[in-house]
């Protein structure tokens, strides 16, 4: 179990001031001047050293990702913008960083800007979040009046930073849609290549990053790429903010060791399943967009991306979605599949037509009016949209669907055998009841 | 661009230049890419996943529209990079982009439109399956008002969104745009009004299926019924490619042809829909004014009415016309006529423009060629305002102009362009204000490589056109042009017919009168007998007592006045030669006969030759044009431009003269009825009063 000395947000409950004041009291801003004198590529390879992979889901290396950033301008500016537009169903840990320890975000920004050579950064917030918008505005404009950040800052590096708030799109979390909402279009994604490290924001180069994985970067750096390294099996370095949701007994959001044990994870910080560890049906561990994993994988199950990948699940936002055996999983999977459909951009054909198919499929078999073979056909439609869409919303509509019938095929089964068996009026009766 | 990238296609290898995306480097290697988000002049979406390829590497398939040449990495020893077009995998993939587009697509190609040339019947055709997995209900999308010319049907929309690309990138309006999300997309121009540009008709071809359909052609005909013949439009002086589908002897609709030197593969709305107007108002047989009301008459006695005026008359009191849109023959053929009868007075600028053919074509010609306007990167606008008087020309303007760098200037009306510049003035005075140095834009167009100015008939169709042109000439001739080639002068013509007639010199002879003289002389008695060929657009109440021969198609203002009409075929009811602004020879085919007793007008003029006197040196339309080529050779080269010489600029620069005061102004008052066929049209009458909003409320109401 991660020590409290370990954390790195030390305020994600809100206990404390999140002012200037307290966040300084707590750490940030602690020779934020003496990084930035080290210069890029120490913070680059530090970066690297550390271990840390995206946490907004996919989780590429970050420090790999600011090196792609080109090292001379050509002549355009380059720019961060932080993808604060947590939409992924079951997150909630942006949130409590933005609100509570907003701090920790703004020096990380200041950081990952000089290290890729950008003099602004955006952050783009979910439109829903508007308190989180306003402590983080808040923290912004301490900031600036204490020259920590702004032209001529204490740090030596001309830094801006804007807040951008979105307007309710899931797809905008996306971060090529993210850009060009943010540029003021329709929230679609594009096409890659180009990547945004060559043609981003405005046709410059630009990174894009998860609020988390900014916010942990001046810690990383304070107590070393080692300290952060040794958290974790290899290649799953760290600490991590879970949010688990769902069936425990007290749902939070907290910080932890990567790989830890899911079974320790729950019944340390969360009270446990509600009813018991032998209630558990499945947890969907990382925001709705990954494949459930069953009670039965979930014993000795470690929380990293490349355990969860192993059962065929992933870490994504680390969003542990937890049910027990009184969910009704057909439901649940149509009602995340209906969530797809709805935030489906209509770009590109297999998603915009895939996701309302699939919806529609599973709205029909959670009733069990559908036919056995339906559910093949099902599965093959996941697979017609997987990988051949723009962007990952296409992935992300066809993997729960995929997951749950892997998994829980029998139950679908069973549901259609007993509406089948149900006695229900021949359409004559219908008509003699009518006339 | 000589980077040249090897790509392995299918196992074959090919080089393309690095620019290339995959798909086209595919086409080059002879695989076929089903597509239809996908249009070469437009911007790449990428998004109807159809064009889906394997990459050796890439973990998914690619969408090979969208990935570039020079995007791929080679492989691990430097070997090309590989693209498999027909594997299992591609095949599986393309499958289910097809069935998603199906599912919600109804089921209607037997009242559809588009079928027969429907790219989704053809695709379905290669991967498609028979049945349909999809048990759920249709998606349902109501039909939306865009205008008169293109009707929708939105349910089949399968949301390529090459319609919206097409208004915004190169029609240059934003009106089209698609609202909502997800499944619940839907193509409209957000408030239902009726798009405004001139261009909006190239949508429906560019519609892979058929949610936009033609408006007015709409269930009139089936593609295969449908014999097609290659024309050239003369709605504008252009020369746009077009293709005549004609059934039977009756002309259903016009499309584009594709050729990159002059309107790529896009015609206004006017070349694609007068069609009606091919119809109605139709002169079908011979009239002779008796007592003052025109008769039906026989061809013997319109002859005849005509040799008993014009026979052995003196020359000097007949006089003759050409309208804008005859062919080079026929105004070849009245040329000679005129010349057996002793006449000097001919001309075939009824607009009255200043244009002098004997100082060399280069003095009025679109020297620079259209082709040409992208490689300008200066240009100065004259007394004209394109997007009215040549809309797929301005279309390539724009093109160049997005291509950026690319510093406009009007001198002249201020109009919506679909592209921005800076207005120096209204009238002679800017332009020598210009030519002085007072403007800065003169620096602009010195420093260009290579300047183009675009003269428009709005300068020139004036009492001072002569001297405007001399002007702006000698402003176009003191540009240094870092090209040698490089004649950025460029007039800008408004009628089909005009350079073909300035060509063969259908202009005043000796002591010959113009337009304007004729007019004049008609109305005051010198002149006895004038004929028009197809001339509508001149003074006709001028006119005065002389005796009116109008050689035509419908019955427009010149039948009105005229004395004896003889009724002549439409450009689409005859095989002619049309010179473009730029200078083009191109032919257009006959596609249908003329209706009722109506003939070929050469073959009008070569009859009438006969009864006036010495017949003319051709039976047939063959021996016309060979006497054609031996007059004017350059004519004989079909689709090949003579071009202008820097010399005649600066010949006609050195005429000098004293312009004016008055402002220019644009020749077409009302874009959609500029000639006889037009104003016959019914579309675009509706055309006309649309953009020319409601009529003002009757006062007496």
């Amino acid at each position: 179990m991660l020590a409290d000395k370990d954390r790195i947000f030390t305020n994600i409950y809100g206990l404390h001031d999140r002012g200037l004041k307290g966040a300084r009291k707590r750490g940030a801003w602690d020779g934020t001047k003496g990084f930035i004198d080290k210069g890029r590529d120490w913070i680059i390879a530090e970066m690297k050293a550390s271990g840390l992979r995206g946490r907004g889901g996919a989780g590429f290396p970050t420090g790999l990702k600011w090196s792609f950033m080109p090292k001379e301008s050509d002549g355009r500016p380059h720019y961060l913008v932080v993808n604060a537009d947590e939409s992924e169903p079951g997150t909630c840990k942006d949130r409590d960083i933005m609100r509570h320890d907003p701090h920790l975000l703004i020096e990380g920004c200041l950081i990952a800007s000089f290290a890729m050579g950008a003099h602004a950064c955006y952050i783009y917030i979910r439109g829903e979040y508007i308190r989180e918008r306003e402590a983080l505005q808040a923290a912004i404009d301490e900031c600036y009046e204490a020259g920590l950040i702004g032209p001529n800052n204490v740090h030596g590096w001309d830094f801006d930073c804007y807040v951008s708030h979105g307007a309710g799109a899931y797809i905008c979390g996306e971060e090529t849609a993210l850009l060009e909402s943010l540029e003021g279009k329709k929230g679609m994604p594009r096409l890659k290549p180009p990547f945004p490290a060559n043609m981003g924001l405005y046709g410059c180069p630009t990174t894009v990053n998860n609020v988390e994985s900014i916010a942990v970067a001046p810690t990383i750096l304070r107590r070393g790429a080692a300290w952060f390294a040794g958290f974790g099996r290899e290649n799953n370095t760290g600490t991590k903010l879970f949010c688990i949701s769902g069936h425990v007994n007290r749902p939070c959001t907290v910080e932890e060791e990567m790989s830890i044990p899911f079974r320790e994870l729950v019944e340390r910080h969360c009270g446990g399943i509600r009813g018991g560890w032998d209630n558990l049906l499945a947890i969907i561990p990382g925001g709705s967009s990954v494949p459930v994993v069953p009670a039965h994988q979930c014993d000795d199950l470690l929380m990293d991306f490349d355990a969860l990948r192993a059962v065929k699940s992933g870490l994504g936002t680390a969003a542990v979605i937890v049910m027990d055996k009184s969910t009704d999983i057909v439901r649940a999977i149509a009602r995340i599949s209906y969530f797809y459909k709805h935030e489906s951009c209509g770009q590109c054909t297999p998603c915009r037509e895939g996701t309302g198919w699939m919806w529609r499929v599973l709205e029909r078999m959670a009733r069990g009016e559908a036919e056995k073979r339906e559910i093949d056909m099902l599965l093959e439609v996941t697979y017609q949209v997987e990988g051949h869409t723009i962007c990952a919303l296409g992935d992300a509509a066809a993997w729960p669907v995929q997951g749950l019938i892997r998994h829980f095929r029998p139950e679908i089964e069973k549901r259609i055998d007993e509406y089948a068996a149900r006695p229900r009026p021949t359409p004559s009766e219908i008509l003699q009841a009518a006339e | 661009m000589s980077d040249l990238r090897k790509v392995k296609v299918d196992g074959k290898e090919v080089e393309v230049p690095a620019h290339y995306t995959l798909l086209q480097a595919c086409e080059e290697a002879g695989a076929e890419i089903p597509r239809f988000c996908f249009h070469e002049r437009l911007s790449i979406a990428g998004n109807c996943r159809m064009c889906l390829v394997e990459l050796k590497g890439a973990p998914k398939p690619i969408a090979s529209c969208a990935w570039g040449v020079r995007d791929c990495r080679p492989g691990p020893n430097g070997e090309p990079p590989e693209v498999i077009t027909r594997s299992p995998t591609v095949k599986k993939a393309r499958e289910g982009v097809l069935e998603f587009l199906l599912i919600n697509h109804p089921l209607d190609c037997p009242i559809c439109d588009q079928g027969g040339e429907c790219d989704l019947q053809d695709q379905t055709m290669a991967y498609g399956v028979d049945a349909s997995r999809f048990h759920e209900n249709k998606r349902a999308v109501e039909d939306k008002y865009i205008g008169p010319l293109v009707k929708t049907w939105m349910n089949r929309c399968i949301h390529c969104t090459r319609c919206i690309r097409f208004t915004t990138e190169v029609a240059g309006v934003a009106e089209l745009g698609a609202t909502g999300r997800g499944e619940d997309m839907e193509i409209t121009t957000y408030l239902e009004h009726a798009m405004t540009s001139e261009l909006q008709s190239n949508v429906v071809d560019l519609c892979p299926v058929g949610a936009l359909t033609s408006r007015p052609y709409a269930f009139k005909a089936r593609p295969w019924e449908l014999s097609k013949t290659e024309s050239i439009d003369v709605m504008d002086a252009l020369g746009s490619n077009i293709r005549v589908d004609a059934r039977g002897k009756e002309v259903m609709r016009i499309l584009p042809r594709m050729n990159e030197a002059v309107n790529e593969e896009w015609i206004s709305d006017k070349a694609r829909h007068i069609v009606d107007g091919l119809r109605t108002q139709r002169l079908d047989r011979p009239y002779v004014r008796v007592d003052g009301r025109l008769r039906p008459a026989t061809w013997q006695e319109a002859f005849a009415a005509i040799a008993a005026r014009a026979k052995g008359a003196d020359g000097k009191r007949i006089g003759a016309i050409a309208g804008d849109l005859a062919t080079v023959e026929e105004m070849f053929a009245l040329k000679l006529l005129m010349a057996s009868l002793g006449s000097p007075n001919l001309d075939c600028r009824q607009d009255g423009a200043m244009l002098d053919p004997a100082l060399g074509r280069g003095a009025y010609l679109f020297n620079a060629t259209v082709e040409g306007i992208e490689a300008a990167d200066a240009l100065l606008i004259i007394g004209s305002n394109p997007r009215k008087e040549a809309p797929v020309l301005n279309a390539r303007i724009r093109k160049r102009w997005r291509l950026g760098n690319f510093p406009v200037a009007v001198i002249g009306e201020p109009a919506d362009l679909t592209y921005p510049y800076r207005h120096l003035g209204a009238g002679p005075d800017s332009l020598s204000r210009l030519a002085a140095g007072e403007e800065d834009f003169l620096d602009v167009l010195k420093a260009a490589k290579r300047p183009l100015v675009i003269v428009g008939q709005g300068a020139i169709a004036r009492p001072d056109g002569a001297a405007v042109l001399s002007a702006a000439a000698r402003l176009a001739a003191g540009l240094e042009s870092a090209d040698p080639e490089w004649v950025g002068f460029s007039v800008l013509h408004t009628a089909a017919a005009r350079v073909g007639g300035l060509d063969i010199g259908f202009v005043p002879g000796e002591s010959g009168l113009s337009t304007a003289g004729m007019i004049e002389a008609a109305g005051n008695g010198g002149l006895d007998t004038l004929f028009l060929l197809g001339a509508d657009e001149i003074d006709m109440r001028a006119l005065g007592s002389a005796f009116v021969v109008y050689v035509g198609t419908h019955g427009d203002a010149g039948a009105h006045r005229a004395d004896v009409i003889l009724p002549g075929a439409a450009f689409s009811e005859k095989s002619g030669l049309y010179v473009n602004t730029e200078g083009r020879v191109q032919i257009a085919l006959r596609a249908t006969f003329p209706p009722g007793d109506a003939r070929e007008d050469w073959s009008i003029l070569r009859a009438l030759s006969g009864i006036l006197g010495e017949p003319l040196p051709f039976d047939s339309l063959a021996e016309l044009r060979a006497k054609l080529a031996r007059a004017h050779p350059h004519l004989a080269y079909i689709d090949t431009i003579e071009p202008g010489e820097a010399a005649h600029v600066r010949a006609l620069a050195e005429q000098g003269g004293e312009p004016g005061q008055a402002p220019f102004a644009s020749p077409i008052r009302d874009f959609y009825l500029t000639n006889p066929i037009a104003r016959a049209s019914a579309v675009m009458a509706e055309c006309s009063a649309l953009h020319l909003g409601p009529p003002a409320a009757e006062a007496a109401e």
